[in-house]
């Protein structure tokens, strides 16, 4: 789960990592009471899960109130990058006499925690990047042994920070670290870390990604919600405990497995046709989740068709073709299905859906045959579009 | 031969009493797995149709030599328990269990790393399969039979696809490998074609692959300096898009790193051939190994 700045910020401040004072505000009238109470001049920052907010205006300093008002009317409800902004952070103005780069990714070719450090942080770091790489410090911290004093002082002179920054950069690394940890975060990520003209560190940005599997050790943190990237199939899904990512093709997928899933949107799209959605309905699934499954399917207006790919091991065919039926009954779907059931029951539930007869269901006995029928069916005026 | 499992295989099942462990452990004992006891805590002295059920996992293998685990036991227990298998000295051990935090795995797979002579397949992993032989996990057996293709897959169900138009062309299996989907796999495609290198039964070996992390890579490195054997390989994932988790946790690509062209491409630069869909990898081992035995 990724989090807004601001949560992110406010992750920080348990932790000790310094950041600006600010209020959330939803509202122009939010907005501004929270600005009055913080002080001018003041920062509006949009709150989206996007990089690049700043250039594309996402982010103003108001002198006055009257330039706070403009500016949260401006930022409340711009679109950046296909997202409506619903949230702004407004927090005090920061004087900034250098900006840093500091960050801990979980690093999974490493198998360990990478934390780097650079002194050109700022908008352009992914330039730094790739580059000059050398311009960022990076080691690997070893999961059992925990973040050592000397991991800071090696970062820190490595990076090339000025001699009075070493030992507070090193004390600030060792929070972020810690913070990782204690939230089971994958990556923390501070760009810019700025330095103040009084030569102390706060954290101008906060970019927090959190471990879902861990989320229920972290009640505060599962509670957290980004309403304006939330698609609402992935709502709906999310509500029936359903695997759902929405696509901008125009035929629904169920499958069972991730990687069966993934295989059949890769076979679907050889064949020309364009995946909707990947929904996996997991492993030993009943009718009941199989009929949840179809409604979310078809809550997206731009479905046309439907493929079922089942190969069932712990999950049986009989139960797929019971909630399939059963989902006919309740729904009366209006575009047609394509059906492949193999594995487990995979002739009991081939000989249940021949019984039903259900209108506009069509049964494949390969994955290819599947994939190849659904495209058809979708554009039935011909491939392509 | 096979690889992991064969009929020397003692298996202790952490999590028995509960249904989903209970269920699979009895179909691994009716496929001919020697189930030689289950562990949870508090349930020592019950049995489970005839599987003596223990508190530790130490009294396990005092009494009854189990020399492999099964971990069945929900995310919030596994990483516990496996450590706990690996302190009673179980060299083998086997974790079903999805959903296990990230960190948790990062600190057990560090651990067991520094540990000689234990292994994990998995988590959240459909476990292993060595026809004929035995079966630790949830694959569905019946599908498979005895033969010389060794499979690794870090999914189940495409595993048994795969699996599947195998068997469809005449073509039975060594071993079927799941090493789960996860961001921290106990053991990587790596290590299991390391195994299948050195089994003298595996004559192929077909790896399935997905989008996320760099294990395919590593993969295709190793087998150009490490292995004789042909590799034949799959991935999926070609028209994920960045940025979006595809199920597994450990499926999702980043930036340009993970995407399965990426990997299509590190294998093939390395003499590996990948098909496109599961049915031209089984065109592509009937092309390699000239029809079936």
């Amino acid at each position: 789960m990724d989090l807004l700045e601001y949560q992110g910020k406010q992750l920080f401040a348990r932790h000790g990592i310094p950041v600006p004072s600010g209020a959330p505000a939803r509202t122009v009238d939010e907005a501004v009471a929270a600005a009055d109470e913080i002080g001018y001049p003041c920062a509006i920052k949009a709150q989206v899960q996007i990089g690049g907010r700043g250039k594309l205006g996402g982010i103003r300093i108001a002198a006055d109130r009257e330039q706070a008002r403009e500016h949260a009317q401006a930022i409340l409800g711009m679109d950046i990058r296909g997202l409506t902004v619903g949230e702004v952070w407004v927090e005090g103005a920061s004087q900034i006499e250098a900006e840093l780069y500091a960050s801990i990714v979980f690093d999974r070719s490493a198998r360990a925690p990478l934390a780097m450090l650079s002194t050109r942080g700022g908008m352009d770091i992914e330039a730094v990047a790739d580059q000059t790489p050398e311009a960022i410090a990076s080691l690997h911290v070893d999961p059992l042994l925990g973040f050592q004093a000397f991991h800071g002082r090696r970062l820190a002179y490595e990076a090339g920070v000025d001699a009075d920054l070493v030992r507070p950069i090193g004390a600030f690394l060792e929070r972020l670290y810690g913070a990782f940890i204690a939230e089971e975060a994958m990556l923390v990520e501070v760009n810019p870390l700025i330095v103040t003209p009084q030569r102390t560190l706060v954290a101008l940005d906060a970019k927090v990604t959190l471990d879902d599997n861990a989320l229920y050790r972290h009640p505060e943190n599962a509670e957290l919600r980004d309403l304006s990237g939330e698609d609402p199939q992935e709502r709906m899904a999310k509500e029936r405990h359903l695997t759902y990512v929405k696509l901008d093709g125009d035929i629904g997928i169920l499958g069972n497995g991730a990687g069966l899933v993934m295989s059949t949107l890769d076979v679907v799209a050889l064949h020309g046709g364009r995946p909707a959605n990947f929904l996996d309905a997991g492993g030993g699934a009943k009718a009941d989740a199989i009929t949840a499954a179809v409604e979310v399917i078809l809550s997206d207006p731009k479905v046309t068709a439907v493929l079922f790919n089942i190969f069932g091991g712990i999950t049986r065919c009989d139960e797929v073709a019971a909630g399939l039926i059963e989902a006919f009954a309740q729904i009366r779907p209006a575009v047609p299905f394509v059906v492949r059931l193999d594995g487990t029951n995979g002739e009991e539930g081939r000989a249940m859906l021949a019984g039903a007869a259900l209108p506009n269901v069509h049964p494949a006995a390969t994955m290819d045959e599947a994939a190849e029928r659904v495209v058809e069916l979708a554009h039935p005026e011909g491939h392509g579009r | 031969m096979s690889v992991i499992v064969d009929r020397s295989t003692r298996l202790c099942t952490s999590g028995i009493t509960g249904r989903e462990g209970s269920f699979h452990t009895l179909n691994n004992r009716a496929y001919g797995t020697a189930v030689v006891a289950g562990v949870t805590p508090g349930k020592g002295g019950q049995d489970v149709e005839g599987i003596p059920v223990f508190n530790t996992f130490a009294e396990a293998v005092a009494a009854e030599g189990a020399n492999t685990a099964m971990i069945f036991v929900p995310p919030p227990f596994a990483a516990d328990s496996i450590l706990e298998a690996a302190d009673a000295g179980i060299a083998t051990i086997i974790a079903i269990t999805e959903g296990i935090p990230a960190h948790d795995e990062l600190r057990v797979y560090t651990h067991l790393h520094r540990t000689p002579g234990v292994r994990l397949i998995g988590p959240n992993c459909p476990g292993v399969l060595s026809p004929g032989k035995a079966n630790v996990g949830i694959i569905p057996a019946s599908f498979f039979r005895e033969g010389n293709v060794g499979v690794v897959s870090r999914s189940g169900t495409l595993t048994y696809q795969v699996g599947n138009e195998l068997a469809q062309r005449g073509f039975g299996n060594s071993s079927i490998v799941g090493i789960g989907g996860d961001p921290v796999p106990g053991s990587s495609f790596v290590d299991i074609i390391e195994l299948f290198e050195a089994d003298p039964e595996t004559e192929l070996i077909v790896m399935a692959g997905e989008i996320g992390g760099d294990a395919e890579e590593a993969a295709a490195q190793f087998i150009s300096t490490s292995v004789s054997k042909p590799v034949i390989a799959y991935i999926a994932g070609f028209t994920a898009p960045p940025g979006k988790t595809m199920g597994h946790a450990g499926a999702i690509v980043s930036g340009s790193h993970g995407t399965a062209a990426a990997k299509a491409a590190a294998l093939e630069a390395h003499g590996v051939r990948v098909g496109r869909t599961p049915t031209e990898v089984a065109d592509i081992v009937v092309d390699t190994l000239g029809g079936s035995r």
